[in-house]
C-alpha cells in the first residue's frame, strides 16, 4: 500500500507524536483569527522551509497538492466575482500552508505512534462500554480488510472478464458486497473463537 | 459490542477505502465524466449497517485516515485532509450514513430498492451537502451562498451513486438476505 510516511530518517521524526499534534493545533488556533495576506504567505514561507529542512522525498510530497488545484481556482473565482480577490489569495495561502503543516506531522510520524498518542483520547470510550483495546482491535482489522478486499475485488474481475471480455466495474459491486459479508461472518466466528472482541470493563 | 458488529464495522471502511482506491468506475449515465465511486461507501455502509454500524464504519475510517493511511480517494489522507476545504464531506459521511440507515430501519416494511433509493438519496445529498457547505464556507471564507455554489457540480454524480446504492441493496437481499443488517431482526 503506498504510504504517506518517510522512511528515511529526519530531524522532525525525532519528534514525539504528541508534541508535534500539539503544535499543529496551536498553530491552527493562532493564525484563525488572521487573514492578512503578509502574514499568511511567511506562513507558507516557513512551512516550504520546513519541507526544505526534510530532504528531497518531503519536498516531492508537495505533488500530493496537484489535486487540489481546481477546487482552489474554483474558490479564487468566487472570490474575484465577489470583488475581493485578496482575500481569497490571502485563504487560498493559508488552506495551503494548513495542509502542508498537517501532512509534515503524517509523513514523520510512524501511524503506531499516532495511535499510541491519541489512546489517552480514547479512555473515555470505556464509560460507554466500549474498551479503546477494541478501538485498537477494529483498526488493525479494518487495515488487514483493505488488501483483502482488492483480492477479492480483483477475482471478481476476472471472472467477469472471463465472460464477456469487459472490465466489470459497479456491476461486480453486489456479489462484491455478499463475497465480503461472507467473509466477515468468517472473521468474527475466528474472533469469537479466540476469545471475542475486548471488552470495557476488562484490561 | 458483538463481535459480529466490530468485524462489520471495520469491514464496511475497508470497503469504503477500497471504493476510494479502485480504478475509475465507467458510470455509463455519466456521460464519460469519471466518478470516484468513494462517496458511495457511507451510503452503502448506512444502508446495509443501519444508522449506528453505518456511522461507526466511517468514524473508524476517518480516525485511520489521521492516523496517516492514505485511503481516500486518489490515494489522499493524513492529517492534511482535515485542513482542505471539503473537510465538511469528511464529518458530513458520518451523518450521511447515519441518517441513511436510520430511514433504512423506519423504511422496513417497504420494498428494498425505493427504501434503499430514498435512504440513500436523502442521506447522501441534503444531509451530506448541508456539512460539506458549512464546512466549505468555514474553511475558505466564502458565504454559504457561494459555496453551495462551488459544491453543487458534485450533485449530479452523488444522484447516479444513490440509484447504484439502491441497486445493490436490491441484489443483496435477494442473494443473501441476511446480509442487509439494517433490516435484520
Amino acid at each position: 500500500m503506498i504510504s504517506l510516511y518517510l522512511p528515511e530518517r529526519t530531524w522532525l521524526h525525532g519528534i514525539t507524536a504528541g508534541r508535534k499534534l500539539f503544535a499543529l493545533a496551536l498553530v491552527s488556533l493562532l493564525i484563525a483569527p488572521f487573514d492578512s495576506l503578509p502574514l499568511m504567505a511567511g506562513l507558507l514561507a516557513a512551512v516550504l522551509a520546513l519541507y526544505a529542512s526534510l530532504g528531497r522525498a518531503a519536498l516531492r510530497q508537495l505533488s500530493l497538492l496537484r489535486p487540489m488545484a481546481p477546487l482552489l481556482a474554483i474558490l479564487l473565482a468566487l472570490h474575484a466575482w465577489n470583488g475581493d480577490i485578496w482575500l481569497g489569495v490571502s485563504l487560498c495561502l493559508r488552506l495551503l500552508a494548513m495542509i502542508l503543516l498537517a501532512n509534515a506531522v503524517t509523513m514523520t510520524t510512524r501511524m503506531d505512534a499516532m495511535m499510541d498518542a491519541v489512546e489517552p483520547l480514547l479512555r473515555p470510550l470505556a464509560w460507554f462500554g466500549a474498551s479503546p483495546r477494541a478501538v485498537a482491535l477494529a483498526v488493525a482489522m479494518m487495515i488487514r480488510f483493505v488488501p483483502l478486499l482488492f483480492a477479492l475485488w480483483d477475482a471478481l474481475n476476472e471472472a467477469w472478464r472471463a465472460r464477456t471480455g469487459r472490465r466489470g466495474g459497479w456491476r461486480l459491486l453486489a456479489p462484491f458486497c455478499i463475497q465480503t459479508l461472507k467473509l466477515s461472518h468468517h472473521a468474527a466466528e475466528a474472533l469469537a473463537a479466540r476469545g471475542g472482541a475486548p471488552r470495557g470493563d476488562t484490561r | 459490542m458483538k463481535d459480529r458488529s466490530l468485524v462489520q464495522i471495520a469491514l464496511y471502511a475497508a470497503i469504503f477505502a477500497v471504493l476510494g482506491l479502485l480504478p475509475k468506475f465507467d458510470i455509463p449515465l455519466a456521460g464519460g465524466v469519471p466518478i470516484t465511486a468513494q462517496s458511495m461507501g457511507a451510503m452503502l455502509a448506512g444502508v446495509m449497517l443501519g444508522a449506528r454500524r453505518g456511522a461507526l464504519a466511517i468514524i473508524l475510517l476517518l480516525f485511520v485516515v489521521a492516523l496517516g493511511a492514505p485511503l481516500l480517494a486518489g490515494g489522499r489522507g493524513g492529517l492534511g485532509v482535515f485542513f482542505t476545504p471539503s473537510v465538511g464531506f469528511l464529518f458530513g459521511w458520518v451523518a450521511s450514513a447515519f441518517v441513511a440507515g436510520w430511514l433504512m430501519e423506519k423504511l422496513r416494511d417497504k420494498a428494498v430498492f425505493p427504501a434503499a433509493l430514498v435512504a440513500a438519496v436523502i442521506g447522501g445529498i441534503p444531509v451530506l451537502y448541508a456539512f460539506g457547505i458549512v464546512g466549505m464556507s468555514a474553511m475558505s471564507g466564502l458565504s454559504l451562498l457561494d459555496a453551495t455554489k462551488a459544491c453543487l457540480i458534485f450533485i449530479p454524480g452523488d444522484t447516479i451513486k444513490a440509484v447504484l446504492v439502491a441497486l445493490v441493496a436490491q441484489t443483496v437481499a435477494r442473494g443473501l438476505p441476511e446480509a442487509l443488517l439494517s433490516r435484520a431482526s
